[in-house]
């Protein structure tokens, strides 16, 4: 009698332990470079809610496409653009009708010296600068939105021999950290802390001044039977996500 | 096929590699002799330094350029002192770090070429009164003439090839940084793969028949191998 019942408890303590492992699964990530800070925060709380693991890989979303149209193994995709996703549904290694917007990126003229950028961005007409540094607007959003910021204020053609453009976001962010460029127009979720800029001093552009910068997410073919990468796309949309998104200088599609 | 501004990318890369590879020469020849007849105790820690970038990933070279050539680093700050401004995103900048990622590939053959002559000719040289100059040039020069252009064109080929490095410290500014290896990655990037290709497709034309030309003329010069 004693003996069944151990039996039994062995038993189900294992089928208990077995079904959890089965239930935990690994999904890989493409994660546009400007989003690596809040996607390594939103993983970790996926880990911890779900028990599922989010691996990430980083880089610049147009690489992403062209690895994932040549057989990367990526499950899903959060690209700096809405095109990436857009093209890789067309193209058949997106499952269709998981995209969606996961964030607005906000756009912020920064410099590391504090006090020299002002609220207003009046620095760009002011001048006085050796370099200035952008994404390049042929590979990264954030690049057409500074080409746009600067365009509608009628200083493209003035300040375009002062470009310094960095391949990514991440690239541009560094040309300006390391004060090789003097300011620069990079992603807010780079330079924020606590909710304001962390260090140096920056304009927050309004929105109001580029389009939007739209990224999208989308679930790609190789992770539609894979609950984990699943997962991960319904938690993008969660409360606790979006917490995480807004508090790094994101916006949310309304 | 090739636009003008792909056109502009292969001539700097050109000059770029030409300028790097005749500084190169002038700085490697010395150093080269020297590891070849020293017996100091730095010569281990001299060749470690000269042969680092055959192991550092080129963007972490890169990376440390960045840092100190900047307006805060070391190396900048003393651009700056002297009135030159800071390297990163200029033409000059990228020849300098042109010549320091590729310089193994040009003080290894030449070290290799002059260690195999030995003393003998030399001695031989200084017996006929010949100065240590003019011995270098009449007949180390000549011997080691193949050591000299796989040193030439290894230099000038791997300059050409880079990537990572400039990628870092250039800033991609037309006729300035931008190289044709950071455009073709810029046409992938963009997906615009047949532009990619053509370019692509030039760069590889180029580096095979420089090879191609160095392995054969290379064939029919006296082996230094042979003189011993």
């Amino acid at each position: 009698m004693f003996k069944n019942t151990t039996y039994s408890l062995c038993l189900s303590l294992l089928l208990l332990a077995l079904s959890q492992n089965s239930l935990a699964a690994t999904t890989l990530v493409a994660v546009a470079a400007n989003f690596s800070k809040p996607m390594t925060e939103i993983a970790a709380e996926f880990e911890k809610s779900t028990g599922h693991t989010a691996k990430l890989s980083f880089g610049s979303s147009g690489k992403f496409v062209s690895q994932i149209e040549n057989g990367g193994p990526f499950e899903v995709l959060l690209s700096a653009d809405e095109k990436g996703p857009e093209k890789l549904e067309k193209s058949g290694f997106g499952v269709p009708n998981t995209r969606f917007i996961y964030a607005l990126g906000k756009l912020v003229l920064w410099s590391t010296t504090p006090g020299y950028v002002d609220d207003q961005g009046k620095i760009l007409s002011t001048g006085g600068f050796k370099h200035i540094a952008i994404a390049d607007p042929k590979l990264a959003p954030y690049g057409v939105a500074a080409v746009e910021v600067l365009k509608k204020k009628g200083l493209f053609d003035k300040l375009q021999p002062l470009f310094v453009l960095g391949e990514n976001i991440a690239q541009t962010q560094q040309f300006v950290s390391t004060s090789n460029a003097d300011l620069g127009f990079v992603a807010l979720s780079q330079v924020i802390e606590n909710g304001k800029i962390g260090s140096g001093s920056g304009w927050i552009v309004p929105s109001s001044e580029h389009s939007p910068i739209q990224q999208g997410a989308i679930l790609l073919k190789n992770g539609a039977e894979n609950p984990a990468a699943v997962a991960l796309i319904n938690y993008l949309k969660s409360k606790p996500a979006i917490a995480i998104i807004e508090k790094y200088g994101y916006d949310l599609p309304k | 096929m090739l636009t003008s501004a792909d056109l502009d990318t292969l001539l700097l890369t050109l000059e770029v590699a030409s300028l790097a590879t005749l500084f190169m020469l002038l700085i490697g020849t010395p150093l080269a002799w020297w590891l070849a007849r020293t017996n100091s105790a730095f010569k281990g820690l001299i060749n470690a330094i000269v042969s680092l970038p055959l192991v550092l990933p080129p963007t972490v070279l890169g990376f440390y350029l960045l840092v100190l050539m900047g307006p805060a680093g070391v190396i900048g700050k003393l651009t700056t002192e002297l009135g030159l401004g800071t390297l990163p995103f200029t033409f000059p900048g990228l020849v300098i770090a042109s010549v320091l990622y590729s310089m193994p590939f040009v003080v290894q053959p030449l070290q290799a070429a002059f260690t195999s002559i030995g003393q003998q000719p030399l001695e031989a040289a200084a017996t006929l009164r010949a100065s240590p100059l003019d011995s270098f040039f009449s007949i180390i020069v000549p011997l080691t003439k193949p050591g000299f252009l796989t040193a030439s064109i290894l230099g000038f080929t791997h300059t050409v090839g880079e990537f990572g490095v400039v990628l870092m410290i250039g800033g991609n500014i037309p006729d300035k940084t931008r190289v044709v290896s950071v455009q073709i990655y810029n046409h992938v990037e963009a997906l615009e793969y047949s532009e990619a290709h053509w370019l692509a497709g030039c760069l590889l034309a180029f580096s095979f028949t420089v090879l191609l030309i160095l392995y054969t003329v290379l064939k029919t010069q006296p082996n230094v191998q042979q003189l011993k």
